[in-house]
C-alpha cells in the first residue's frame, strides 16, 4: 500500500507527478546519450514545460488526436507511447516508434492517434484542422489537440488555421505553449500584440490563459477546454511556461539572463507538485524516492531496449516513400 | 460516345466521385457558390451541398493542410487550387507534410489526397497566373504528378487518383478547358503509370505532356507533310515517369525531342532528356533536343506570350535541326 492509497483523491495527482518525472528523467538521460553521440541531429528538450504536455493529454480520450511539434518527447510519453519506442527512435533504431525514419522531431504513432512531430513551425496547425474536419464530416465526437509554441503565432498558418477552424466550428483545441522565446527571439521582440488571447478573440475562439508551470491548473483548464471543444468548436489554451534548457542542444543561451532562468526554475512544476503532495501527507519522501527509482528503472530499460535495437537494412531505404515503394517489382 | 469539353469531363469525374463514395469531398476557393473559377465545379454545390462542395477562405496553406489532415482522418478530399502559382502558398503543406508523412512515420500514416490545379499560359494572365511549375512538384518523392492532356484522361484519371493511397497532384492546363473530345460512355479508369503514344511514327520521338500535346500533334502533322514520321508520346504521369515507353520509341526512331511548357533550366524536360541520354545513348543518331518556354516571367501582351510558349512551328524547326 502506497501513501497515496490512503488519500484516494490524491492518487491522480501522484500519477501526474509520475508522468512529469518520467518525461524529465527520460530527457535527462537523452542528454547523456547525446553527449555520448548515441543520439544525434536536433534534440529539443521539454524540461521545465512538462506540465503542459501532461495536463492536456490527461484531459483527452483515447480516440482523440494529438498534433505536436518538434519538441514532443513529453507529449508522446504522456500520450502513452512507450519510453522504449521513443528512446529507440532517438537512437535511430528500427524498433523506434517511427522505425528510425523520423527521429526526435518526428514521432508518429497511429495507435495513440499521435500525428507527429512537425518540425516546420506552424506546419501542424492546418493538419489538425483537417483531422477535426474529418471527425466532423464522419460524425465522430473527437477532439484534436494541437500543440505549438509562441513562435508559431507569428506564422500565417496560425491565423489561417484559427480562422478556418472557427469558421467551420471544428473541434480543435489549440494549445499554445508560450515559453516566451521563439528559439532566441523573445515574444516582445516578435509580436506587436503580445497578449495571445487577444489574437484568439479576433477569430471568436474562446481562450484561457493558464499557469503552465502548474500541472493541476493545466489539467483543470484542459478538462474544461476539451469538453467545450468537443461539442462547441475550437478553443485556445495559452499555457504560460518556460524551458529550462536551450532551444536545442546547440543553443548557447545568449539571449536570456541566468537570473531569469533561475527565477523560473523556482517554479519548476515537478518539485512544486511533489511538495504539495508531501505537505498534504499524500506522498512522503520514501514514496517519492520509490517513484523516482521506478522511473529510473523504466528509463534504463528503455535505454537498454534502444541499444539492443537493430538498424533498418539499407536495402529498405526506399520503403514507405509511397505504397509499395522500395519493394522489388512494385510500381513506383 | 459523346463529344464534351475537357472542363465538362473533369466535372463529370468530380460528380461521379462524389456520387460514388461518401468519403469524397471537394474544397477550395470558389468551388461552390461561384462554380469554380474556371467553371469546372458548376452545379456540384446544388447537387451535393455545402458540406461536400466546400468553399474555403483564401488560405491555401490552411485548406491544403486541412485536406492532408482530413485524408489522415479517413476522408478522400479533393482540393482545388486556382492556379499553380497560388499553390506556392501551400508548398509547405504539400512538400513538408503530404509528401513525407508515410516515410517519416515509418509507414504508419498515409495521405490519400488529390489536389487539382490549373497550370500553364495562353490566356494573357501575366506573370503570376501562367507558369508551368508541375516539374517542380515532379522533383519530390512521395507525390504522384499527373497531367491529363485529353478529354478521356481529364475524366479517367480522377477515380484511380482517389484510389491511390498517397497524395496525387493533377495539373489541368488552362488552355485545354474548352477543347472538345470524345468521351466513351463506358470509359474505365486510366492506368496512371503509363505514357501513351498519341500518334505513331518511325523517324522522330516527340515527348510531351499536358498543354503542349496539341502543338506537338500539329507539328507531327506538318512533319508528315514533309515525309517525316513523328511519334508523339504523351507522358501523362510526370512522377513516376514511364521511361519504358519513351525508350522503346527512341530505339525505333533514334531521335528524341522533348516539348515542355516549363522553363528549360532545371526542368522536367531536362530530366527526360538526361534519362534518354543515360539509358539509350547508343540508340541516338542525334543529341536529344528540347523545346521549352523562354526564360522570362510570363508577359501579358499576346504577341509576347505567344513568343514564350512552345508552338508547332518551333517544334517543327527543332525537329529539322535534329536531322529528322
Amino acid at each position: 500500500m502506497t501513501d497515496a492509497d490512503a488519500f484516494p483523491g490524491m492518487q491522480h495527482q501522484v500519477h501526474l507527478l509520475r508522468q512529469m518525472a518520467r518525461i524529465r528523467r527520460f530527457e535527462e538521460r537523452a542528454v547523456e546519450l547525446y553527449s555520448a553521440t548515441a543520439i544525434r541531429g536536433f534534440l529539443h528538450l521539454d524540461i521545465g514545460q512538462e506540465a503542459c504536455a501532461v495536463g492536456v493529454t490527461e484531459a483527452l480520450e483515447p480516440d482523440d488526436a494529438v498534433v505536436a511539434t518538434y519538441r514532443e518527447h513529453g507529449h508522446a510519453l504522456a500520450r502513452g507511447i512507450t519510453m522504449r519506442a521513443v528512446m529507440a527512435e532517438l537512437e535511430g533504431k528500427v524498433e523506434g516508434v517511427s522505425r528510425g525514419r523520423g527521429g526526435s522531431m518526428h514521432l508518429f504513432d497511429v495507435a495513440t492517434r499521435f500525428f507527429g512531430g512537425n518540425a516546420i513551425v506552424g506546419g501542424g496547425l492546418p493538419v489538425a484542422v483537417g483531422l477535426a474536419l474529418a471527425d466532423k464530416l464522419r460524425g465522430l465526437p473527437r477532439v484534436t489537440a494541437c500543440f505549438f509554441g509562441d513562435g508559431a503565432v507569428a506564422e500565417g498558418e496560425f491565423h489561417e488555421s484559427m480562422n478556418l477552424a472557427a469558421l467551420w466550428h471544428l473541434p480543435v483545441l489549440f494549445c499554445c505553449e508560450n515559453n516566451r522565446y521563439a528559439m532566441g527571439t523573445a515574444l516582445l521582440r516578435a509580436q506587436s500584440e503580445p497578449d495571445l488571447a487577444v489574437k484568439a478573440a479576433a477569430y471568436r475562439v474562446p481562450s484561457w490563459s493558464v499557469d503552465g508551470m502548474d500541472v493541476l491548473a493545466v489539467e483543470e483548464a484542459a478538462n474544461r477546454a476539451v469538453e467545450a471543444t468537443r461539442f462547441g468548436g475550437p478553443h485556445f489554451l495559452e499555457l504560460r511556461t518556460y524551458r529550462f534548457r536551450g532551444h536545442s542542444m546547440y543553443d548557447p543561451d545568449r539571449y536570456r539572463s541566468t537570473d531569469e532562468i533561475e527565477a523560473w526554475k523556482e517554479r519548476d512544476p515537478i518539485p512544486r507538485l511533489a511538495t504539495a503532495l508531501r505537505d498534504a501527507g499524500a506522498l512522503d519522501d520514501g514514496a517519492r524516492g520509490r517513484m523516482e527509482e521506478e522511473v529510473a528503472a523504466e528509463v534504463e530499460d528503455a535505454v537498454a531496449f534502444a541499444e539492443a535495437g537493430t538498424l533498418e537494412p539499407v536495402e529498405d531505404l526506399e520503403r514507405f516513400v509511397t505504397a509499395g515503394s522500395g519493394v522489388p517489382g512494385a510500381a513506383r | 460516345m459523346t463529344a464534351v469539353t475537357y472542363r465538362e469531363a473533369v466535372r463529370r469525374a468530380l460528380r461521379d466521385a462524389l456520387a460514388t463514395d461518401d468519403r469524397v469531398f471537394l474544397m477550395g476557393v470558389d468551388v461552390g457558390a461561384y462554380g469554380g473559377c474556371y467553371a469546372v465545379s458548376l452545379g456540384l454545390l446544388e447537387e451535393f451541398g455545402p458540406e461536400r462542395v466546400r468553399d474555403t477562405p483564401l488560405s491555401e496553406s490552411a485548406f491544403v493542410g486541412a485536406g492532408i489532415g482530413a485524408a489522415l482522418g479517413g476522408m478522400l478530399p479533393i482540393v482545388e487550387i486556382m492556379t499553380v502559382n497560388f499553390s506556392l502558398l501551400a508548398l509547405d503543406q504539400i512538400v513538408n507534410n503530404a509528401a513525407t508523412y508515410r516515410y517519416m512515420s515509418g509507414g504508419q500514416m498515409h495521405v490519400p489526397l488529390v489536389i487539382r490545379m490549373t497550370t500553364g499560359a495562353g490566356r494573357q494572365l501575366g506573370a503570376q497566373h501562367s507558369h508551368s511549375l508541375e516539374g517542380w512538384y515532379a522533383h519530390v518523392p512521395g507525390l504522384r504528378i499527373l497531367a491529363p492532356a485529353t478529354v478521356t484522361d481529364a475524366y479517367g484519371m480522377l477515380a484511380p487518383a482517389l484510389v491511390d493511397p498517397d497524395p496525387v497532384l493533377i495539373f489541368e492546363h488552362g488552355a485545354l478547358y474548352h477543347v472538345k473530345g470524345e468521351l466513351p460512355d463506358d470509359l474505365g479508369p486510366v492506368d496512371l503509370t503509363t505514357a501513351v503514344i498519341r500518334r505513331a511514327g518511325g523517324d522522330l520521338t516527340l515527348v510531351t505532356y499536358g498543354g503542349t500535346l496539341p502543338a506537338s500533334l500539329d507539328a507531327a502533322e506538318q512533319l508528315a507533310g514533309e515525309g517525316v514520321g513523328a511519334e508523339v508520346i504523351d507522358l501523362r504521369s510526370l512522377r513516376p515517369l514511364d521511361m519504358d515507353t519513351v525508350l522503346a520509341s527512341v530505339a525505333r526512331t533514334h531521335r528524341a525531342l522533348v516539348v515542355d511548357e516549363g522553363w528549360r533550366s532545371g526542368s522536367l524536360s531536362a530530366e527526360v532528356s538526361a534519362r534518354i541520354t543515360e539509358q539509350a545513348f547508343s540508340d541516338l543518331d542525334a543529341p536529344v533536343g528540347r523545346v521549352c518556354s523562354a526564360e522570362v516571367p510570363m508577359p501579358y501582351a499576346k504577341h509576347l506570350e505567344d513568343a514564350v510558349v512552345p508552338r508547332a512551328a518551333g517544334v517543327v524547326a527543332a525537329a529539322r535541326r535534329l536531322g529528322a
